[in-house]
């Protein structure tokens, strides 16, 4: 035999007898190793298509927003059409001076602008909390008349993203929206639908002590700080209670929302 | 050596005749999870019969260099790697009903049926033939989906593929929608009822009993 023959060497490694040691470990490790090759190079190359595809839904999940609260294409007209776009510094409850929205996602890749929530504060079953979020927020003669702020929480099959809608009094919901979910298809996959979304404007979040009170409901919405719940997905309806709740609580918008209504925005 | 079934039958024997759903009740998980609508039964139908096709046929064409003690982990590897792939594609360019099927996409790699068909026949026959078991498995199970898919959007909520059929009471109609279509349950009754259907039909279907009814007929011994 002259020189290296790796066509002949391949042959005498087919023909080893399957069960012995070298070729099962061989065997193995070339499977995963090919499994591992397309099932990496499927994500890579399908991830910006992907992510363009979430950007546009979440866009056009807000645009219906904001087109479902009542008045707002007329305020929309007088402002220009356009959204205000501002990121927020959650920690101090105001517009963040060094971030933008250009520059949110390299900032929130880094751990230290992130806050590790501990289990009493964390209804949302979040773990931790970016220290800055964008919200949308459109004024009216100076005063802030609509704000959406985007939020999220732990639900029963995975993380839910939605979009709450506030009127100017910082109190009553405009219209909410989920822009993302995993639930129950059928199920808990109903909070996506219109019909139940529908229930949202109008309810109140506080009271006039200042106390949240915003719930699903458990059947039919029972006051104004209720929504009808859904029919077998009490967990989801809980996740999304507990979610609105955590994002106008204290370790959410609160302090952003205290500010707003003191007009202090 | 005996004479091996022509594609033709391999094809068409398990879309009724040996169907994996209702003769092997193989896969019924997803049958009754994502067949609230047509549209979505549609997708995992096609998702399914993609996998499962090159799943028999990848498997099929290594199939003399699987060492046994390995192999049912190394079918699953293939399975699950084909699932991954499937579920980004549809992530991809069929983003809306990728997001109504959500987690039941990846559930395909622990069907029944998937690795039924690789252990069972792709591991024992050439390419060509594993495929067209495969597809024709695929199919089988597609048409029950299809079916059950049907009955219940058509009965849960008055649509076919999200177009109105029968008039709703609440928009002016004459149709109640049956709430219970939508939930599972409905899917195992749909489901039983074909099962019984189909072995009513074909009485070679039906298993014999396994256990004599209590109080009834000869002791055994």
């Amino acid at each position: 035999m002259a020189g290296p023959d790796p066509l002949g060497a391949w042959r005498r490694f087919l023909a080893l007898p399957n069960e012995s040691r070298g070729k099962t470990l061989a065997v193995a490790f070339a499977v995963s190793a090919v499994c591992a090759i397309l099932v990496s190079g499927a994500t890579v190359m399908l991830r910006p298509i992907q992510s363009a595809n979430r950007a546009a839904e979440e866009q056009a999940r807000i645009e219906a927003l904001v087109a479902g609260i009542p008045g707002m294409a007329d305020l929309l007209a007088q402002s220009g059409g356009t959204l205000g776009t501002v990121v927020i510094d959650l920690v101090r409850g105001r517009a963040a001076s060094d971030v933008t929205p250009a520059t949110l996602a390299t900032a929130l890749a880094d751990p230290a602008n992130w806050t590790a929530l501990d289990a009493g504060q964390d209804l949302a079953g979040l773990g931790q909390r970016p220290d800055y979020a964008q919200i949308y927020l459109l004024r009216d003669a100076g005063e802030v008349s609509v704000v959406l702020l985007p939020i999220s929480g732990a639900g029963y099959n995975g993380r839910i993203d939605a979009v709450l809608a506030l009127s100017g009094d910082m109190n009553t919901i405009a219209g909410l929206s989920v822009t993302r979910q995993s639930e129950t298809p059928g199920l808990g996959a109903r909070i996506e639908e219109a019909g139940w979304l529908a229930d949202f404007p109008g309810t109140r979040t506080r009271d006039e002590d200042g106390t949240l009170r915003f719930a699903v409901a458990r059947g039919t919405a029972a006051s104004v700080y209720e929504v009808d719940g859904i029919t077998g997905a009490t967990r989801t309806s809980n996740a999304v209670t507990r979610m609105v709740r955590f994002w106008l609580g204290p370790d959410g918008y609160g302090p952003l929302l205290a500010a707003i209504r003191r007009g202090e925005f | 050596m005996p004479a091996r079934p022509s594609l033709w039958t391999t094809l068409t024997a398990p879309l009724l005749r040996e169907n994996p759903v209702t003769l092997q009740i193989l896969g019924i998980c997803s049958a009754l999870a994502v067949t609230t609508s047509l549209a979505t039964a549609l997708t995992m139908a096609a998702s399914l019969t993609v996998v499962l096709t090159l799943a028999a046929g990848l498997i099929s064409v290594i199939r003399h260099h699987i060492p046994d003690t390995i192999r049912l982990i190394v079918q699953i590897v293939i399975i699950a790697s084909l699932v991954i792939v499937i579920d980004q594609v549809l992530q991809a360019w069929f983003f809306e009903i990728s997001q109504a099927l959500s987690v039941f996409v990846g559930l395909i790699t622990t069907n029944c049926l998937v690795l039924g068909r690789t252990e069972a026949y792709a591991r024992h026959n050439p390419p060509l033939p594993s495929m067209v078991d495969a597809l024709g498995n695929a199919l089988g199970y597609s048409l029950i989906l299809v079916i059950i898919g049907a009955l219940r959007e058509l009965f849960g909520k008055g649509e076919l593929m999200g177009l109105a059929v029968l008039p709703l009471a609440d928009q002016g109609g004459w149709f109640t929608p049956l709430s219970l279509m939508l939930l599972a349950p409905s899917a195992f009754f749909l489901l039983g009822g074909l099962v019984w259907a189909i072995r009513t039909l074909r009485p070679e279907q039906a298993e014999t009993p396994e256990h004599a009814p209590m109080g009834r007929g000869e002791p055994a011994e």
